[in-house]
C-alpha cells in the first residue's frame, strides 16, 4: 500500500529530476527553453476556454432541470433486465459525460455500500477504468481549434459502453459474486 | 454530430425543466457552470505552462526521440499517417506513459502539445486520422495505477484500497483494445462514405 502512495509523489520530481540532468549534460539553455515552451500554455488555456464553457453549461443545464436523472430512472429497468446493477447505472451514464460528477458519485457508492462491497469494487473499477470522454474531446479537440470531430465522439462513447460492460462482467469474475 | 449533442443536452435540460419546476435550478446553473469553466481553464494555465516548459527542454534534450525510437513499431502501426520521427509521436507516447501512472496534471499538458503538432501537418479545423486515434487512445484511459479511486477507498476505510487495482487494469485494456478497433472500423466507413 504505501509504495504506491510513495511512488506517485516521487515519480514527477524525479522525472523533473531526469530532464534536467540530461539537458545540462548537453549544455542546452534549460531556463531559456522552459520560457519558451511555457509560452505556449497561455494560448492554449484561453483556446481552450470557450469549447469548456459551451459543454459545461449545456450539461449543467441537463443535470440540474432533473432531465438526466428522469432519463435514468426511465432505463433502468430495460438495464437490470441485462443483468445490469441498477445502484451503479448512474454512474455509468455520467462517467463519459462529466468528470467531477462522476467522482463525487464513486465517492459517494463507496459510502453509502461500502468500499469492499459488490457495488464499491464495482464503482471504483469503472470510475477507474475510463476518461471523461467528452471533457477529453473538448479540451483537446478545443485547444487547437478542431470544430469537426468527424467520428471521435462515436468511438469514444462505444468505447466507454465496452468500459461498463467489461467492468461488471470483471468485478463479478475476480471477487466472485 | 458534436453540434446536435451540445444543443440537444441544452434544449431537453430547459423544455425538461418547464414540466418540472425546476427552471430556478436551471437558471442558477447556467451562471456557476460557466464560473466553473473559467475557473477550470485559468487553473490549466498553471500546469499547461509549467509542463509545456519542462517538455521543451525534454524535447531539445532528445528524451522524447529516444521514447519515439524505443515503440516505433507500435507507433507505426497505429499512425500510420504521421510521418517518421514527426515530433508528435514524442509527445503523443509521453502523454499516454503519464496517463498510465496515472499523472492527469502532466499528461494533459503533454497531450495537448502534440495535438498541436498534428495540427501542424494539416492547417484545418477537421480532426486529422492521427488526432481522432490519439482521443480515441486518450479516453480509454489504460491505466496502471488509479490513483484518485484508491485515494477514496482509502477515506472511507477499505480494508484492501488496492485490491481493485486488478479489475481497473483489465478493464481499461479491454478498452483499449475496443478502442483501437473502433476507431479502424469508423476510420473505414468513414472513408468510404466519403468515396461516394
Amino acid at each position: 500500500m504505501g509504495w504506491i502512495t510513495t511512488f506517485s509523489t516521487w515519480i514527477l520530481p524525479l522525472f523533473i529530476l531526469l530532464i534536467l540532468l540530461i539537458a545540462t549534460k548537453k549544455k542546452l539553455p534549460t531556463y531559456e527553453l522552459f520560457v519558451e515552451g511555457g509560452k505556449d500554455g497561455i494560448n492554449m488555456a484561453f483556446s481552450i476556454l470557450p469549447f469548456l464553457l459551451g459543454m459545461f453549461v449545456a450539461i449543467t443545464i441537463l443535470r440540474s432541470s432533473g432531465a438526466l436523472d428522469a432519463f435514468i430512472g426511465l432505463i433502468k429497468p430495460a438495464l437490470m433486465f441485462v443483468g445490469i446493477p441498477p445502484e451503479i447505472v448512474p454512474l455509468g451514464i455520467i462517467r463519459p459525460i462529466s468528470g467531477t460528477a462522476a467522482l463525487s458519485l464513486t465517492a459517494e457508492l463507496t459510502q453509502n455500500y461500502g468500499p469492499d462491497s459488490f457495488i464499491g469494487r464495482l464503482a471504483a473499477t469503472m470510475q477507474g477504468s475510463t476518461d471523461t470522454t467528452l471533457y477529453v474531446l473538448t479540451v483537446y479537440f478545443g485547444a487547437v481549434g478542431i470544430t469537426r470531430m468527424r467520428y471521435a465522439l462515436k468511438v469514444g462513447l462505444l468505447t466507454d459502453l465496452v468500459g461498463i460492460i467489461a467492468s461488471i462482467v470483471l468485478t463479478k469474475l475476480i471477487f466472485g459474486y | 454530430m458534436v453540434n446536435y449533442i451540445w444543443a440537444v443536452m441544452a434544449l431537453i435540460g430547459i423544455i425538461y425543466a418547464m414540466f418540472n419546476g425546476t427552471m430556478d435550478e436551471v437558471n442558477e446553473a447556467l451562471f456557476t457552470s460557466a464560473q466553473e469553466a473559467v475557473q477550470l481553464s485559468f487553473s490549466l494555465i498553471s500546469v499547461l505552462v509549467f509542463w509545456l516548459g519542462m517538455m521543451k527542454i525534454a524535447e531539445e534534450a532528445g528524451i522524447l526521440k529516444a521514447l519515439n525510437k524505443l515503440f516505433r513499431p507500435i507507433v507505426e502501426r497505429l499512425f500510420p499517417e504521421l510521418p517518421k520521427d514527426h515530433p508528435a509521436i514524442g509527445y503523443i507516447l509521453a502523454n499516454l506513459t503519464a496517463n498510465m501512472f496515472g499523472l492527469g496534471s502532466a499528461a494533459t499538458p503533454i497531450g495537448l502539445k502534440a495535438m498541436e503538432e498534428m495540427k501542424k501537418l494539416n492547417q484545418s479545423n477537421v480532426a486529422s486520422r492521427s488526432m481522432i486515434t490519439f482521443l480515441a487512445l486518450n479516453t480509454s484511459g489504460l491505466t496502471l495505477i488509479p490513483t484518485t479511486v484508491i485515494a477514496i477507498r482509502m477515506q472511507y476505510g477499505s480494508a484492501n484500497p488496492t485490491e481493485i487495482v486488478g479489475t481497473t487494469l483489465l478493464a481499461s485494456a479491454c478498452t483499449t483494445v475496443a478502442a483501437i478497433l473502433f476507431d479502424r472500423l469508423f476510420y473505414h466507413l468513414d472513408k468510404t462514405k466519403l468515396h461516394k
